[in-house]
């Protein structure tokens, strides 16, 4: 008798063999990825959506400002004056104009109609400030205005941005601890998962050890099923949580925010990157609880 | 090869082991003996580096046990072919697919041709497709010891590997053993069966460990 000859094997094949086929609990590793990458659509889209509409709204509302100046008839020419000088000595603002009563009726039209006697009616002047990049120091115009034109008032929108924005953000930081909740979870399903598993083949794993095998390559069997569960899982949930999503009324122009819960452009990228997020969490929970489980036995 | 300075091994209950000095040569061929429960399968555990001792050093290959990792232990194993008293087989897999498992646990494929000639040698060739659970105790025994050798270990340790079998098997076991000494292998083989030993004394020049009172001694010649 002579030693048997040895060459490389394919280990792909090899790995997942010598650990026992482990039946109807491969399954819920499985449906956990999937449920989980369900949830997180939706908290994806969420958050997206919340960030869109912020952006919409700052964007919106943030670039302009108007300043409405209310003062007795025989001020307001002079105030006028004295506000237009202000805008063009103040750095930060690409232009400014004041709106004259012709534009004034028909901003009022909607309201009050075409026959609008403006003239006898205390109307504001309104001026309207675009704001250049960077823009102006509210405060300091605020200041300088109140000195220059008592009957001055600087109104730069964030009276309404500001609690949009917040709720709008507060709602995008919900929905990104969701994802990384939802993220957390899984992790730890598959580690309890990877460690019922590691413990059932405890025996195979003695074998293993005894003939010589590497924590790594008993690892690699492990964690290479693990991970492929969760992706096959993650896929099948992000599908359906697309489908989820698609089933939603088609956001329009005015963009509720409800409507607005869907995926455009750039971020469709999100839900098709699940899957593979969803196979490296799987991956460094199983080789973890692995190495972990592997150093308890001999 | 194996080396023991001063050795001792505790389990939480108090003593198993203590003072253990000795050297098994390469190509040398031992019998371990005692009463059950003496210690000869922890003897065998700290020979291949399944336990650390509790004082003193155990020396295998020239490096001291407490100073290998848990991947330098695998890399040992390969030098060292076990032949367990309860064989561990993987269940699920065929006895083919379990006597080249050493191979395959270190990425290597065997040649299919090699792996026939070392089945037909323990004469199990008929059974290469069976499952481990579908053969005897004797069957068990014998693919546990081709399995020990695929990898052409240098040390070849077996515990206890004719307890489940009938006389006429264990003769077999040993005469495999016997080829595999004479092969240049290193062999030791715990085993209470003293028939065993005074036949394998008429074949090769084996000498006796016997556990005796948590020591370790080199028996005489008067077995």
């Amino acid at each position: 008798m002579k030693p048997p000859a040895a060459k490389p094997a394919t280990p792909r094949t090899r790995a997942i063999r010598v650990v026992p086929p482990s039946g109807p609990t491969a399954w819920l590793t499985s449906f956990t990825a999937a449920a989980m990458t369900f949830l997180c659509v939706f908290a994806l889209s969420l958050s997206l959506a919340s960030d869109r509409l912020a952006n919409r709204w700052s964007e919106a509302l943030a670039r302009t400002a108007t300043i409405r100046l209310s003062a007795p008839a025989e001020q307001v020419a002079l105030q006028t004056e004295a506000i237009l000088a202000t805008l063009a000595s103040t750095p930060g603002i690409k232009s400014f104009r004041a709106i004259d009563d012709a534009e004034t009726r028909a901003l009022l039209e909607p309201w009050f109609g075409p026959d609008l006697p403006i003239e006898d009616l205390p109307i504001p002047k309104l001026f309207e400030v675009i704001e250049d990049v960077p823009g102006y120091d509210s405060e300091g115009l605020r200041q300088r205005l109140t000195a220059e034109a008592p009957g001055a008032v600087l109104d730069d929108h964030t009276r309404w941005r500001r609690p949009l924005a917040e709720a709008a953000a507060r709602i995008r930081l919900l929905g990104l601890l969701s994802i990384a909740l939802i993220g957390a979870t899984m992790a730890a399903m598959i580690t309890l998962a990877a460690r019922a598993a590691l413990a059932t083949n405890a025996e195979v794993i003695r074998v293993l050890r005894l003939v010589g095998a590497k924590d790594s390559y008993i690892a690699r069997a492990f964690v290479r099923r693990f991970t492929l569960r969760a992706f096959s899982g993650a896929t099948i949930g992000a599908v359906a949580g697309l489908a989820g999503v698609f089933a939603l009324p088609a956001a329009d122009a005015a963009g509720g925010f409800l409507t607005g819960l869907g995926f455009t452009g750039l971020s469709w990228f999100w839900p098709a990157a699940l899957p593979p997020i969803a196979a490296i969490v799987a991956f460094f929970a199983t080789r973890r609880a692995a190495f972990q489980k592997l150093k308890e036995l001999t | 090869m194996i080396a023991f300075e001063n050795v001792a091994y505790s389990y939480s209950g108090g003593e198993l082991l203590s003072d253990v000095s000795l050297h098994l040569a390469p190509g040398s061929f031992h019998f371990l003996t005692g009463p059950s429960g003496s210690g000869k399968s922890t003897f065998l555990k700290l020979a291949y580096a399944e336990l650390r001792p509790t004082s003193g050093r155990v020396t295998l290959f020239d490096r001291d046990v407490t100073s290998l990792t848990r991947d330098d232990i695998a890399r040992t194993r390969r030098r060292i072919g076990i032949v367990h008293q309860d064989c561990k087989f993987l269940d699920h897999l065929s006895l083919s697919a379990n006597m080249a498992l050493p191979f395959t646990v270190s990425d290597r494929e065997s040649d299919p041709r090699d792996l026939d000639e070392l089945l037909s040698w323990v004469g199990l060739r008929h059974l290469a497709d069976s499952l481990p659970p579908q053969l005897s105790g004797g069957e068990r025994q014998r693919a546990a010891l081709a399995r020990a050798v695929i990898v052409d270990p240098d040390v070849i340790m077996a515990d206890e590997p004719t307890g489940n079998v009938d006389w006429e098997m264990s003769l077999r076991i040993l005469t495999l053993l016997v080829e595999l000494n004479r092969m240049g292998k290193t062999i030791v083989v715990a085993t209470h069966d003293l028939n065993l030993i005074r036949q394998a004394k008429a074949q090769v020049p084996a000498r006796v460990l016997r556990i005796a009172k948590r020591r370790v001694q080199l028996a005489g010649a008067d077995l």
